[in-house]
């Protein structure tokens, strides 16, 4: 069979939705600056408050509390960033905050900034998971002190799809003083978010794991919550970000917000649906397999699994070859050898982590797709296990 | 949909998708030799074990397995087909870039990879000279400290390199090789240059 591009990486990013794809056609030739007072300034100014209205209207928000920004990432580093901040006139300066909390399995760009922050003399703790990947609020508890500005949790973990109950920390975090912010990269789109609800101080959300354009952002900052700008020099985004706005990224994450506030309970349906044909078709026709993350607190179009004795760099190139797009939470295949942090994390052997794929699936796949990669996969995983030092082992 | 092109060349394609001489019958396979390397929490792990035609002094077969990336899969596939027929102690001098430049080359990243077969196979064949009463031909590869404050030996710093160091900066970033005194700066570098010409490709 030649590859015909079946794709189950939707957590890398995803592919745009078709109504995203012509909204932001109709509209690239509206180049006006929004900050200009003129009517191409004006039209260019009113599409992105009516995408800002979207934002805010889907996940509970003011559309004043929306700040957009260049990426998830982005957003994550403003909120971290503000930690340090030596300004007199910053609240946190002003508290004397030298520590944060965050955990074990944030994606890289939270643990790397909390890295960063360390270096700069703050003081980082982290929350470890269990084996299904979920924080404890009991260790939450025991580490929050006084001295803690800014907790961080990830809302739905991009390896496992593990979700956190974000309320239940908010709760706990708030309880103390602190600040608590949640990356929602994951989560937003795929299962219901309320700021509200969830009582969080922060929300970052992102474009393309939407069906949305990439290089767009978004972060919620509840009004009066404490912040300080990691981009300066500009009164767009309410004094928050500095910039020329990306309209056209803002007027496509609009519209996919749009599109999946009227897709994302049918989706969720049909995802789960697809997600257990996958897992029952794995389990009955490869032995020896381990479904990493937790059973029901999941995303519903994460799938991470294991394949004993077989190594998943391999297992991805294989399957690429038969026309199938899926991803390792392994590093390996970008030059490092460093197991996935996540499941090593969750207390699963370093096997596993150099063994697991992430299979993400999204709105455009169908269960003729889930058929074939369960005819697919158990000649892969045969063929690597067939030279696999490590299944023999197990045969013994 | 247009086919981006891999990252790896069609030989290295073909061998991942074809893998020569695995080692399918290991309880009844006779060997004359073995090797083991690497270690599966790393992430990769290989066994090759040989054949000799005793008379000649040439290997005679040589079957692997690995627990490993696509490029230790193809690299150690073609190793095993560049071996049979040649001098054991031939055999024993291939480096990872004489398999590299059988493959047409691979991505700088993923040569580290690929030297886990070339390296089972000089044990499979100090193995086979243990197992013959010729031990006086079994060929050490004995590490030497190279930094003393830190304690670093050359074979860490070939790590480091196969790793992708390629200044004394990042081999300090990596190792802390000559962080101490820095009096060994020269020597490493010159290992540096050594260890840059044996496993990776002129640019």
């Amino acid at each position: 069979m030649s590859p015909k591009g079946i794709y189950m990486d939707n957590n890398a990013t995803t592919p745009i939705h078709p109504e995203v794809k012509r909204v932001m056609i109709e509209t690239m030739d509206l180049f006006g600056n929004p900050s200009s007072l003129h009517v191409f300034g004006r039209q260019a100014r009113q599409l992105v408050e009516e995408a800002r209205e979207k934002v805010a209207s889907f996940i509970g928000a003011s559309p004043e509390e929306i700040m957009f920004a260049g990426s998830g990432s982005e957003a994550n580093n403003t909120v971290l960033s503000a930690v340090t901040c030596q300004r007199k006139q910053c609240a946190y300066h002003q508290q004397g905050v030298n520590e944060i909390i965050t955990s074990t399995i944030e994606h890289p760009c939270v643990l790397e900034a909390s890295k960063c922050l360390q270096e700069r003399g703050v003081n980082v703790l982290y929350l470890d998971v269990d084996q299904y990947g979920k924080v404890s609020l009991e260790q939450l508890r025991d580490l929050l002190t006084e001295r803690t500005g800014l907790v961080s949790v990830m809302m739905a973990n991009n390896e496992i799809g593990t979700i956190q109950d974000i309320k239940g920390i908010a709760e706990i975090v708030h309880e103390r003083g602190a600040v608590f912010h949640t990356d929602a990269v994951q989560a937003v789109g795929r299962i219901p978010v309320n700021v509200r609800e969830l009582d969080v101080d922060f929300l970052t959300l992102s474009g393309h794991k939407m069906y949305g354009p990439k290089g767009i952002g978004a972060l919620y900052v509840k009004k009066g919550a404490p912040f300080c700008p990691l981009i300066r020099g500009g009164h767009q985004e309410r004094g928050r970000r500095a910039g020329t706005e990306n309209t056209l990224g803002i007027i496509g994450l609009g519209k996919a917000i749009e599109m999946r506030s009227q897709e994302i309970k049918s989706d969720e349906k049909r995802l789960l649906e697809l997600k257990a044909a996958l897992k029952k078709g794995i389990e009955e026709n490869i032995p020896d397999v381990l479904f990493v993350g937790h059973p029901t607190d999941c995303l519903p179009n994460t799938l991470n699994v294991s394949f004993e004795g077989a190594e998943g760099e391999a297992i991805i190139l294989y399957l690429d070859l038969e026309g199938i797009a899926v991803s390792t939470g392994s590093a390996c295949a970008t030059g490092s050898l460093d197991p996935s942090h996540v499941i090593l994390a969750t207390g699963l052997p370093a096997e596993c982590a150099h063994g697991s794929i992430r299979i993400s699936l999204g709105r455009e796949n169908t269960m003729e797709e889930i058929t074939y990669m369960i005819d697919t996969l158990p000649r892969v995983i045969g063929k690597i296990r067939d030279m696999s030092t490590v299944y023999r082992r197990r045969l013994q | 949909m247009t086919q981006a092109s891999w990252a790896y060349t069609d030989t290295v394609k073909e061998h991942f998708m074809n893998p020569r001489n695995i080692l399918m019958d290991e309880d009844s396979y006779k060997e004359h030799g073995k090797g083991v390397t690497g270690n599966v929490k790393c992430g990769d792990e290989m066994i090759v074990v040989i054949k000799v035609d005793k008379e000649k002094g040439t290997i005679a077969d040589c079957k692997w397995k690995t627990f490993g990336c696509a490029s230790a899969i193809a690299s150690t596939s073609v190793l095993s087909e560049m071996v049979k027929g040649m001098k054991l102690d031939d055999a024993y001098n291939l480096s990872a870039k004489d398999i590299n430049r059988e493959l047409g080359g691979l991505p700088d990243h993923k040569v580290h990879c690929s030297v886990l077969g070339d390296k089972a196979l000089r044990m499979a064949i100090n193995d086979y000279y243990v197992r013959n009463e010729m031990e006086e031909k079994v060929k050490k590869e004995e590490e030497r400290v190279v930094c003393k404050c830190m304690n670093i030996t050359d074979q860490e710093i070939e790590h480091a390199v196969l790793e992708g160091a390629r200044t004394f900066y990042e081999l300090q970033e990596m190792t802390k090789v000559g962080t101490g005194c820095g009096e060994c700066e020269q020597e490493v570098t010159q290992l540096l240059e050594t260890y840059k010409t044996k496993h990776f490709c002129e640019v």
